[in-house]
């Protein structure tokens, strides 16, 4: 295999699946540093989203790219609405009881999609996508906006967690939700910010994941395992990780089709998941919190 | 305050004059501790009301009487372990114009100008507490004791006008404690400030403390100087149990 048949057959799709896991990951991480559970209905939340787009653009009869901020807008102001109706009120318990919870959200979510949209295949836009050709490289329009606009959320993330109050305080919630309470963190609306961040990121990787492949109701499901395992390679808590871990796993899942058949690549999300368990269960950047 | 069936406190009453270092004594299980907590608002009272420079705050929430210049620190000491010591200063300052992204693109010779004073009152509370040795250690790795002085140097930060302190003299060896009372005296002595203290060291009560309350069963027993408080033989009552000549 020649330099151009990798790059194009294999690290390309795999850094753009890679950027739409990563995207997935960082809700994750973001919501275990701050509430200290895994989230199970990220990615039906995620598939959600990428219906909201959908519904912008056959309702309001917007493009696709026109649809994505409201989707990530409308997703966020969802995500807080979940919080509110079903994790709120088990703050207190143990976490597990809100993992189990949010297994019952999924399950809600996707029969929701399903009520509203259906179960079959759809798409942003109809045709086919001819991809440009740079220099023997071959990549199409969406695979490049998929990559700036991760670039760009995670930019953003980054500015506003390091020179934001409120990024400042989730930081200091993460840390030590205690301290942060008693030295003038209003708790309460840092949680608001990470559903509306966490949210709004989850929508952006599923409209990615619908325009780079189909819409259906399972696609959120179907990519959970390997945005937990993302999450978790990078080590829980760290954004830094959540990326790194995205695109490990996504251009692994692409080259593990050299020598498994494509229908099984997920299984090497599910291998990585267990070798980081096993011998670096912290995740590669220790994490724990932001 | 009702913990289900169990009242931890109860009919508990008394005001904390401004300027004072006022003591909280009494035995395990008085109430002490979740009084402590409804003060800084960690516990909603089922009844009764607590006001703060003659406003009622009973319903405000942690963040908010922070703000108001409530501020409290913890038995077991609290940091954020992930950042260094003078961070761990500097980032409870309120108010920095660099906390916005606005001000930082836009004001940037302001932010800096305010970084600069926010580092250097930091820097004066590490001197002040005799850490800056430790200043750019991770707050996580300092010792016990150390982690109670810096306690009290985020009190300094955020010129805080009631300080709650929860056992500061809890696990710290005696040449520490004596500093930490050094450091207690002159804030209450020199910068006004309003000190509540829960301690089980009689001898720290007696130096630092004036008045006393000792309570018991959640309600207030006796409140007065430390000699007065100590001589009232309901204290030893408390402290060791019933007499056995009343008990019989």
């Amino acid at each position: 295999m020649d330099m151009h048949s990798f790059i194009n057959f294999f690290l390309l799709p795999g850094i753009v699946q890679g950027s739409i896991y990563a995207l997935g990951a960082i809700g994750i991480t973001l919501v275990f540093a701050i509430m200290r559970y895994g989230h199970f209905a990220h990615g039906d939340l995620a598939t959600f989203g990428a219906f909201i787009a959908l519904a912008f653009t056959t309702v309001l009869g917007l493009s696709p790219y026109a649809a994505l901020p409201l989707a990530v807008l409308a997703t966020g102001v969802f995500a807080v609405a979940l919080d509110r109706l079903f994790y709120a009120h088990l703050r207190a318990m143990p976490k597990i009881i809100t993992t189990i919870a949010s297994f019952g959200v999924a399950l809600m979510l996707r029969s929701f999609v399903q009520v509203v949209w259906g179960v079959n295949t759809t798409s942003y836009t109809r045709g086919i996508t001819r991809p440009e050709n740079w220099f023997g490289i071959r990549v199409k329009s969406h695979e490049i906006v998929t990559l700036l606009v991760a670039i760009a959320l995670v930019v953003a993330l980054h500015l506003f967690l390091t020179r934001n109050k409120w990024g400042k305080a989730m930081r200091a919630m993460s840390d030590n939700p205690e301290l942060a309470l008693f030295s003038g963190v209003d708790n309460g609306k840092v949680i608001a910010l990470t559903w509306i961040i966490a949210g709004g990121l989850c929508a952006a990787s599923g409209f990615f994941l619908g325009l780079n492949t189909e819409l259906k109701s399972l696609m959120g499901w179907n990519i959970l395992l390997p945005t937990f395992a993302a999450a978790i390679l990078g080590g829980v808590g760290r954004i830094e990780g959540a990326i790194v871990g995205g695109l490990i796993v996504g251009i692994a899942e692409e080259l593990s089709v050299l020598v498994i058949p494509g229908e099984y690549k997920v299984m090497s999300a599910f291998g990585i998941l267990l070798l980081v368990l096993l011998f670096r269960p912290t995740g590669l950047f220790r994490g724990k919190v932001l | 305050m009702d913990f289900g069936s169990f009242r931890a406190v109860d009919g508990c009453s008394f005001s904390v004059a401004k300027g004072s270092i006022t003591g909280l004594v009494g035995p395990n299980g008085a109430g002490k501790t979740t009084v402590f907590n409804m003060i800084a608002g960690a516990l909603r009272p089922s009844g009764g009301r607590i006001a703060y420079r003659g406003e009622d705050i009973t319903a405000l929430a942690p963040d908010r009487r922070f703000h108001k210049g409530a501020v409290r620190t913890f038995q077991i000491p609290h940091e954020f372990h992930h950042l260094s010591v003078i961070e761990n200063l500097m980032v409870v300052a309120p108010a920095q114009p660099g906390e916005t992204l606005l001000s930082n693109w836009f004001s940037r010779a302001r932010v800096r100008k305010a970084e600069a004073e926010t580092s250097r009152r930091a820097w004066e509370a590490l001197e002040f507490l005799e850490l800056t040795h430790v200043a750019h250690q991770r707050a996580g790795q300092i010792s016990g004791g150390q982690k109670k002085l810096l306690e009290l140097g985020r009190t300094i930060m955020t010129d805080a006008e009631l300080v709650l302190l929860d056992e500061p003299a809890a696990g710290v060896n005696r040449t520490l404690l004596r500093k930490l009372e050094e450091k207690i005296e002159y804030l209450n002595r020199e910068r006004g400030y309003t000190f509540i203290l829960i301690e089980h060291d009689m001898e720290m009560i007696e130096r630092l403390c004036e008045p006393v309350i000792c309570m018991a069963e959640g309600k207030v027993l006796i409140e007065g100087s430390f000699q007065t408080v100590r001589s009232d033989p309901r204290v030893l009552e408390a402290y060791l149990g019933e007499r056995q000549g009343a008990a019989t």
